[in-house]
């Protein structure tokens, strides 16, 4: 039908030899006395044939860029259930101020910029704050580089007490992928330990785990099953008791904002990610941000730089300032327009509005599980309060009409949704993992119900439009068996 | 309530379904000794325009001074297309393109965003981006240790005019996994790697050698004998490049490879914030890296790839996931997730919108401003260019005075003068690290040079009388 008209040519394809943008060439300068400068450039180092690039106008350019956009599902165009990501509004204001000429063209080196710093400062206060810490850095770029962070800080901790041989990093079986590959990259091993009935952590299990080896413990709570770990004082003393440190993975915190704090839990270390609870844009995967917050025991180790006061002046914390520090993880001082963001986002919502995140995105998450199991779907944790997430077990469905979690991902794509997480915590068979957040409206929340009743009705009677789907995509269900046997990984030029 | 739409009959209805009495009951599972007090660091909520006020301020505060720092992030003219369309909410609200067909936009454009990186730098495969330039070279060695099946070796040759802090961050990401560093001198006439300096090393076991180039000074260094040499000690060449300069200078892809060795270098990494990204205080940037197919599964990152549906249909989706952290977990190639997908999609725009001709004109055109700087501040007394090999758009100075009391003089004067070179490079002198672009005009060279030979005036012993 008209599916091939939803098909945008890449912008090679739209590429003529010898057409121009030309508004966005500078102007050649004038040359006066000597030859231009890259005359001096010698043969051997210059450039032969030019770099086959497309050749396109701005209107092109634009129109194609904007066309594909069009192909994509987002916050601002569709409900984004997507489980451990909170995927909650991003408010424009945040964008706005932090776009702001004075902000963006600020050179990272140029001398202190009193204005963007205050700014930094405020935040690291009110992250302070919010999670019990008694150390904030800005520094890490993304999640992983806040658990690198972390990891890296409580390697240094060890080795400073004399104590390097603690190489050990336990996990519960469901956490993050990037838990494990973090304590990889920071010379550790892993073990995980499992999950009881209830979700939670198997104490005896954790008991027998520990040892003189044990470098830490890393944790979310929230965990990535959907529930809060009540006994989370009682793995403390058992961690802290082996000598090892707890680590608060962040990517939950927007359960419990302003409600628990890590540090009052007994952590020692967590990193945020400020696009997910602080709501600065996901950009299609990134850029994220990582703050890491750290209580006494980690406090000297934090990494560079940091923001510091000296009466009415801010200036950057160096390695020289904090000498025992893992030192600085990027070129410059991290995503400092992701933290701007933050920021701002902060300042809106206020104190008294940090609570009411977590509240609302508890009771947007307890409301969407209650309505699913009246529509038929199986929770994982029923007996649970839902934190801010839940899981939805599709192990019935599967076995009864041979559909997946994929395929009801896929089809609800059709109906107007972006999918939950899937197959993911890995624990749990086929499942979907249901982030709602406090940004959705009741309503949003009752029409994805209503296409989950429609899903499950098509499971009854015809599954066959389940397994095919998508329908009403630009594409249909994609091959990625074949995407890895025929690497297709750029474009080429016609030889 | 910000951002938060619930009705008070809402909320009633809502806590009847889940039956519950009221919304702390849902929170009756956190032990009561652990919940929080008030926060008090946190101020009371503002409004958009008290927001916009404030932000404002702190803005102006700042101000916006005329920039000749250059250092690893280059102020360079952003076309109005790039971030009208970044900003876009179906790009800039989107996550990460797992579910593909509903993210076919962001797919396709990283897609093309592999293809121009692979055209810039020559190499076959590029993945979609990593956190910045630093952390790119950090993941760079750690690479080369991994694809290096030809040594057993974990060290790695790192000259001196490697950018220090990229040093650093390779060295905090690296240690915990035994890479070491071993620092290559550099000859102070030219301010380049020379051969001879690399000779003490012949026969030992490395697994790469670092060459970025144009170098932290602006220096175009020898690139096709750096990378001989180290193809002929059993080496991979891990090159750091600037995406501009590649429209200009022979690419990695085809360094080398003059006495009959392997052509190009083997992982090509750098920072992509020239490509359409702002300053903006240090990030958020983007890391690029490319490499050959050989070692694509080696490679840290996502990458997206072209396949078919199952109609036969083209389309894209994120392909050898097998190397990355949510499925092989801690035997993964990074522990990278989130990477700087917003950043490539202006990137992707940028390269579009200039094409391999406006690069070159913008590469050009920055290498001549930045010798017409030169040439305007060598010309007063106790300024001179430390170092006399061809350059891109950067150069160090060499002043007569300590180095930071005169960036204060300028800044005052509202311009950024440069970067003091002297805790990283105490052995130059008083070294003055000064960078000019496209976007500078021979007005702005001529405010500077005027300021600096007004700060750089003798002292006068005897007043004029007047």
């Amino acid at each position: 039908m008209a599916d091939l008209n939803l098909r945008e040519p890449l912008i090679f394809e739209l590429s003529k030899p010898g057409r121009q943008a030309r508004s966005q060439f500078p102007p050649q300068p004038s040359v006066p006395e000597s030859a231009p400068a890259t005359w001096d450039i010698p043969a051997h180092l210059r450039r032969g044939a030019p770099p086959p690039l497309p050749e396109v106008s701005e209107l092109q350019a634009v129109r194609h860029y904007t066309r594909l956009s069009q192909l994509n599902f987002s916050i601002d165009t569709h409900f984004y259930p997507l489980g451990s990501c909170t995927m909650k509004y991003n408010p424009k204001a945040c964008n706005a101020y932090a776009m702001l000429p004075e902000f963006l063209g600020r050179h990272p080196l140029a001398l202190e910029p009193q204005g963007f710093l205050a700014c930094m400062y405020e935040l690291q206060e009110m992250l302070k704050d919010i999670t019990g810490m008694q150390r904030v850095s800005l520094t890490p770029m993304a999640g992983a580089q806040g658990e690198f962070a972390g990891v890296a800080m409580i390697r240094a901790y060890h080795r400073e007490r004399n104590d390097a041989a603690r190489r050990q990093i336990i996990v519960p079986q469901a956490a993050h992928g990037t838990n494990p590959a973090t304590a990889a990259m920071c010379g550790c091993s892993v073990t995980e330990i499992p999950c009881d009935r209830n979700g939670d952590i198997d104490i005896e299990a954790l008991k027998s785990a520990v040892s003189h080896e044990t470098a830490a413990i890393m944790l979310t709570n929230p965990s990535t099953l959907g529930v809060f770990e009540h006994r989370i004082e009682e793995v403390a003393r058992i961690v802290h008791d082996a000598g090892g440190l707890l680590y608060y993975d962040g990517a939950n915190l927007n359960a419990i904002l302003g409600k628990v704090r890590p540090g009052d839990m007994g952590f020692d270390v967590i990193h945020m990610n400020l696009h997910k609870t602080f709501s600065t844009p996901h950009g299609g995967g990134g850029p994220g941000s990582g703050a890491v917050g750290v209580g006494p025991r980690l406090s000297p180790f934090v990494p560079v730089p940091l923001v510091g006061k000296d009466g009415e002046r801010f200036h950057w914390l160096t390695e020289r300032d904090v000498p025992q520090s893992i030192g600085r993880l990027s070129g410059f001082m991290g995503n400092a327009g992701v933290n701007l963001r933050a920021y701002i986002y902060m300042r809106m919502l206020g104190r008294e509005g940090m609570v009411r995140v977590a509240e609302f995105a508890a009771l947007n998450a307890n409301y969407l599980m209650k309505r699913l199991i009246q529509t038929g779907y199986e929770a994982a944790y029923p007996m649970r309060r839902a934190s801010h997430e839940f899981i939805i077990t599709l192990k019935q469905e599967n076995r009864r009409y041979q559909v997946t979690a994929m395929d009801v991902a896929k089809r609800l794509l059709d109906l107007g949704f972006h999918a939950p997480t899937t197959y993911f915590p890995l624990l749990v068979p086929e499942c979907l993992l249901i982030e709602p957040t406090e940004t959705e409206t009741k309503e949003e929340l009752d029409h994805f119900c209503d296409a989950m009743a429609v899903i499950r009705r098509e499971m009854e009677r015809e599954p066959e439009k389940l397994r095919s789907a998508p329908h009403t995509m630009p594409v249909r269900r994609l091959d990625d068996v074949r995407a890895v046997k025929h690497l297709d990984l750029a474009w080429k030029p016609a030889a | 309530m910000p951002f938060i739409p619930h009705t008070a009959d809402d909320i009633a209805r809502m806590l009847q379904v889940i039956g519950a009495q009221s919304i702390d009951d849902l929170f009756d599972e956190i032990p009561p000794a652990l919940k929080t007090a008030a926060l008090h660091d946190v101020p009371p909520a503002l409004s958009e325009m008290e927001v916009g006020r404030l932000l404002t301020e702190r803005a102006l505060r700042d101000g916006r001074p005329l920039n000749f720092i250059g250092a690893g992030a280059y102020e360079h003219h952003i076309p109005a297309p790039v971030w009208a369309i970044a900003t876009r909410g179906e790009f800039y609200s989107a996550y990460t393109p797992y579910q593909a067909e509903a993210s076919q936009g962001t797919l396709q454009l990283i897609y093309e965003y592999q293809s121009m990186m692979c055209a810039l730098t020559a190499m076959e495969v590029s993945n979609a981006s990593l956190y910045d330039g630093a952390s790119a070279l950090a993941e760079a060695c750690l690479m080369a240790v991994r694809a290096n099946r030809g040594s057993e070796s974990r060290r790695i040759l790192l000259p001196l005019t490697v950018n220090p802090t990229y040093c650093k961050v390779a060295r905090n990401i690296t240690g915990n996994q035994q890479v070491e560093f071993e620092a290559v001198n550099f000859d102070r006439r030219d301010g380049r790697v020379p051969l001879r300096a690399l000779q003490a090393y012949e026969g030992q076991d490395f697994a790469a050698l670092v060459v970025q180039h144009p170098d932290f000074f602006g220096n175009l260094e020898e690139v096709d004998q750096l990378t001989d040499w180290a193809h002929a000690n059993k080496m991979l060449v891990i090159a750091v490049v600037n995406p501009i300069a590649l429209a200009l200078l022979k690419p990695p892809g085809e360094w080398g490879g003059l006495a009959g060795g392997t052509r190009g270098a083997d992982i090509v990494c750098g920072e992509g914030q020239p490509l359409g990204v702002p300053l903006a205080s240090g990030g958020p940037y983007f890391g690029f890296m490319a490499t050959r197919m050989q070692y694509v599964r080696q490679m840290p990152g996502r990458i997206v790839g072209g396949t078919l549906d199952i109609e036969g249909r083209p389309g894209f989706s994120l392909t050898l996931q097998a190397r990355e952290q949510h499925i092989r977990r801690s035997k993964a190639t990074s522990n990278i997730c989130t990477n700087q997908g917003l950043m490539v999609t202006a990137a992707t725009v940028y390269m579009a919108l200039l094409g391999a001709a406006g690069l070159k004109r913008v590469a050009a055109a920055s290498a001549q401003r930045t010798a017409d700087l030169v040439r305007a501040l060598c010309q007063i007394s106790g300024v001179s260019a430390a170092f006399d090999a061809p350059r891109f758009h950067e150069a160090v100075l060499l002043l007569d005075r300590p180095v930071a009391p005169v960036l204060a003089a300028l800044a005052e004067r509202g311009i950024s003068g440069g970067l003091d070179l002297c805790a990283s490079h105490p052995e130059l002198g008083h070294a003055l690290l000064v960078c000019a672009t496209e976007t500078k005009t021979d007005a702005d060279i001529d405010v500077y040079a005027r300021a600096l030979a007004d700060i750089m005036r003798p002292v006068r012993v005897v007043r004029d009388s007047n």
